[in-house]
């Protein structure tokens, strides 16, 4: 029986584990290419600060990447071991750009970064480069296959149901692949990682700078990062993940319930900076307003009309009554397959049998729905505003914030005095952690805003667990958390004393507390700050 | 390509990738368990570590890729198994934990009791999941207990202390013991000196060990194990319907395959002649041909449980018509053919870039390498 408590207990599990992969996930999409442009400089230069630079970035990379591998294959396993039904509903389109993943992209990404560690000594200087971009292409691949995959669960393209396989099935491949939103989510999710990578460098550059040591080292990697992080900062805002918005259906409720737009507004719509948004009775207290703006976002015209949640619920409705039709005529298929009424009438109403499928949660034989379990279905298809129209606002202020930042320090590198505007490097130092919670926040607008599917308009979340007891999930969920956070403290701790040993954790003898030279002494006193 | 051939190649490579897992990540899996025992200092068993330090990620990708192709070109098994099995495949899952945070991790602390865990937890990230591997393997043979209902949704109706039966932990033994030979003949060509030694005694010793279990899993399967068959018609082009079909549970079928196909029977023959073949050349120093017939004798056992298994993949002992079979657990025609053309292009080069990546880092690891590099190597 899937009850509710199972229900729940699997998503937070899910959640808990997807949230703590994607701690890892942006850094080493960023950071691979960071790397790639130090080694270019290195190769081209032939200056061995470069080639430190590359060496002591990738030991930090390292550290990251062990987790984000850890935490990745859980992600695998738990599609199976708690989505089961999911597993076999979608399996014949989802399983497919996972396994493709894993052949194009993470065999690559994970072959190369060995020699990336230890090729050093055995390969030229060139040979080298070309592993280190294979790295980051491999690992930026996998995210393209992974977010086609997460694509297609928001606007699902390129499949039919098949009431004999009793299941989805793939109808075209190339749809999935370049399906508006997978690409627009490709976009935006690599650009954060680019963000937070350039932040990362660039804030711990700030450090050394502030407390004046490795000035040589610090100064050119945060150039690298200032440039690199300018670069990403516009990407991530203009090549939003709201551009894929008006795509599909699913896009277009999350758009409504992080807008808290109750009513559908004429074109073009504009943008609520800030309300508290009244679920109970559908409308916001002491909204600001400003006109125009969200229309613009939302569907780049002028003239689209952006529907509100109460035109949505009124059309999710009437999916819901003709759902109830594929679903019943598809449970008088399932008994015999040869039934030429029920599969008339199942063809007639397919498209809505996810819907019909709502009312499962509430009874078995959806035929027998009441008012009352329609009405609570109709207002399921709606995810809950305020957690989403928080976490988005909260989200793009930050970007604005990163976009500031990096222009701020492109322009004091372009001038030269960067290393003087200590405000700067005190402001880049303690952003380090920002770029983690804006993409936090975004995994929740696009996942918690997909509610109540897992498959949007496809599969209800409710029917997509495995059939376990609650009791299993409360054991692996308690086995996650422990796990997870001894794991989180290890790596925190290693990434904290490296990057205080800073380059000279490398053992090249040139830098900052080595005896033989750099730039104090071992002992000497740290510079205050 | 009609959609019976198809089903057919799929079977065909997905065991070919649990075989590419066996023989890749199984010789470093195999390192973390003999890394205990075998190392005697903390420089011999950096040396030994270092001795897959470029690769075991690479390798690991084999078990990932595997897993995705099951999900792609099985996904009811996926969805069965991996739900099934929750308790089984959570260790599985936390084991491998303590690979990555091993490998990278250990030698970035120089304390003595922070490396040793990490060294034990490279054998528990090395030796649980092939003994859980061997373990389902044998559970399958003996059947689970799972069925559908009209949405084809699974129950499993079995507990987890269920899969610790005899015949499954003997199964495991034999998992157990195929990596280890794998992963100390592995160790063979890439170390020296007393390790060396060391790790030839273990190849010894676990082949013997590989043998004798193997032998006696294969004589309890022959006697002692009820198989399942298909008898109704089978339609191997029709659309996938696992509860279309009647099973029913025959003494010695598991047996029947090997009556019918001549061929059949050179499976497990290759199996015990590649584990002979070990053996014989651990014994002549021969390090690189002892790997490649453990390798061989990796094929030769999963092969083993395959082909008996066939048609089955995983059969219901609770409700024998819900059993998996290569005909109808499989995905739609389109996401098989399009599977095959991808598996095609990159397996590949795959294989190809891997042997790039082994032949630059190729060469002994020594004791003194790893004093000479310390800041460098793991």
């Amino acid at each position: 029986m899937l009850t509710e408590e199972l229900v729940d207990l699997s998503r937070l599990q899910f959640a808990v584990t997807a949230l703590y992969h994607f701690l890892f996930v942006p850094l080493t999409l960023g950071l691979a290419f960071i790397l790639v442009i130090m080694e270019l400089t290195y190769v081209i230069t032939n200056r061995p600060v470069y080639k430190d630079m590359v060496r002591f970035w990738g030991k930090l990379f390292g550290i990251n990447f062990a987790l984000g591998v850890t935490t990745g294959i859980t992600m695998e396993f738990q599609f199976g071991t708690n989505w089961a039904y999911y597993s076999h509903y979608v399996g014949d389109i989802f399983g497919a750009p996972l396994a493709i993943e894993g052949l194009m992209a993470f065999f690559l990404e994970s072959t190369f970064i060995g020699l990336f560690f230890f090729g050093w000594d055995r390969l030229n200087k060139w040979q080298h480069f070309m592993v280190t971009v294979l790295m980051a292409v491999g690992s930026n691949l996998s995210a393209l296959w992974i977010l086609i995959a997460n694509g297609w669960m928001q606007n699902p393209v390129g499949a039919e149901f098949s009431y004999v396989t009793m299941r989805m099935e793939m109808t075209d491949f190339w749809q999935i692949v370049f399906n508006p939103v997978a690409q627009a989510k490709f976009v935006h999710t690599v650009s954060a990682g680019y963000v937070t990578a350039s932040l990362f460098v660039l804030g711990i550059s700030s450090w050394y700078l502030l407390k004046g040591r490795d000035l040589e080292f610090a100064r050119r990697s945060f150039r690298i990062a200032a440039g690199f992080g300018f670069a990403s900062a516009l990407s991530v805002i203009v090549l939003g993940d709201e551009s894929g918005y008006t795509v599909g259906e699913s896009q277009q409720t999350k758009m409504a319930a992080i807008e808290a737009m109750w009513e559908t507004e004429p074109a073009p719509a504009g943008f609520t900076v800030f309300a508290l948004p009244n679920e109970a009775e559908m409308r916001n207290d002491y909204a600001l307003h400003i006109p125009y703006v969200l229309g613009l976002i939302g569907t780049r015209t002028l003239t689209k009309e952006m529907p509100g949640i109460k035109e949505i619920k009124t059309r999710n409705r009437e999916r819901i009554e003709s759902g109830i039709q594929a679903v019943t005529a598809l449970e008088a298929l399932r008994k015999d397959h040869g039934d030429q009424a029920a599969l008339a009438r199942f063809e007639q109403h397919k498209a809505d049998l996810g819907f019909g499928l709502l009312l499962k949660k509430y009874i078995v034989d959806v035929s027998q729905a009441t008012p009352e379990m329609i009405q609570q279905a109709v207002d399921d298809t709606i995810p809950r505003v305020a957690p989403l129209f928080w976490s988005f606002r909260i989200m793009v202020a930050l970007g604005f914030l990163f976009l500031l930042l990096f222009s701020l320090a492109l322009f004091y590198s372009v001038k030269g005095t960067f290393i003087e505007k200590r405000w700067l490097l005190h402001w880049a130092l303690w952003f380090i952690p920002m770029p983690w919670i804006a993409a936090e926040l975004g995994w929740i607008v696009a996942e918690y805003g997909r509610q109540p599917w897992t498959i949007y308009g496809v599969l209800p979340t409710h029917l997509s667990v495995s059939n376990l007891t609650p009791a299993n999930i409360y054991g692996s969920l308690a086995g996650f958390i422990g796990f997870y956070t001894v794991l989180l403290v290890v790596e925190l701790y290693l990434m904290t004393k490296y990057a205080r040993q800073g380059p000279s954790s490398l053992g090249t003898g040139k830098y900052h507390g080595e005896t033989a030279g750099g730039a104090l002494p071992a002992g000497a006193p740290a510079q205050k700050i | 390509m009609d959609y019976e051939t198809l089903k057919l190649i799929w079977w065909l490579l997905v065991g070919i990738l649990l075989v590419g897992f066996a023989i890749m990540d199984g010789h470093d899996m195999g390192m973390g368990i003999l890394l205990p025992f075998v190392g005697r200092n903390d420089l011999e068993r950096r040396a030994i570590i270092n001795t897959v330090a470029p690769h075991w990620d690479g390798n690991q990708v084999w078990f990932i890729t595997a897993g995705g192709a099951i999900f792609a070109a099985w996904p009811l098994v996926y969805a069965t198994a991996f739900s099934g099995f929750y308790w089984a495949m959570m260790a599985t899952l936390w084991a491998l934990f303590f690979r990555p945070v091993g490998f990278d991790y250990r030698s970035k602390i120089k304390h003595p009791a922070w490396r040793s865990t990490w060294d034990w937890g490279l054998f528990i990230g090395g030796a649980v999941p092939p003994v859980i591997f061997g373990v389902a393997f044998g559970n399958l043979l003996l059947g689970v207990p799972f069925h559908f209902n009209d949405y084809l949704m699974s129950t499993y109706t079995g507990s987890f202390w269920g899969l610790l039966n005899p015949f499954a932990l003997l199964a495991g033994v034999v998992s157990l013991g195929m990596i280890t030979t794998q992963g100390a003949n592995y160790l063979m060509m890439r170390t020296e000196g007393d390790i060396y030694r060391r790790v030839r005694t273990a190849s010894l010793i676990f082949a013997a060990l590989t043998v004798a279990s193997f032998a006696l899993a294969g004589y309890w399967v022959a006697t002692g194990i009820d198989g399942y068959m298909i008898v109704s018609a089978i339609d191997p082009n029709a659309l996938p319907d696992p509860l279309a079909k009647t099973v029913e549970v025959a003494p010695g079928a598991w047996m029947h395959n090997y009556a019918v196909y001549a061929w059949a029977k050179w499976v497990p023959i290759a199996a015990f002649a590649a584990l002979a073949a070990s053996i014989l050349f651990s014994r002549l120093h021969k390090a690189g041909a002892a790997f490649w017939s453990s390798s061989l004798a990796c094929a030769g056992i999963i092969g083993t449980a395959g082909v008996s298994l066939f048609p089955f993949i995983m059969p219901s002992s609770s409700d024998p018509r819900s059993s998996l079979t290569v005909y109808d657990a499989v995905s739609s025609h389109l996401t098989l053919g399009l599977m095959l053309g991808a598996t095609a292009i990159f397996m590949p080069l795959i294989v190809l870039y891997t042997s790039w990546a082994y032949k630059v880092m190729w060469g002994k690891v020594t004791t003194e390498y790893i004093a000479a590099n310390d800041k460098s190597v793991y």
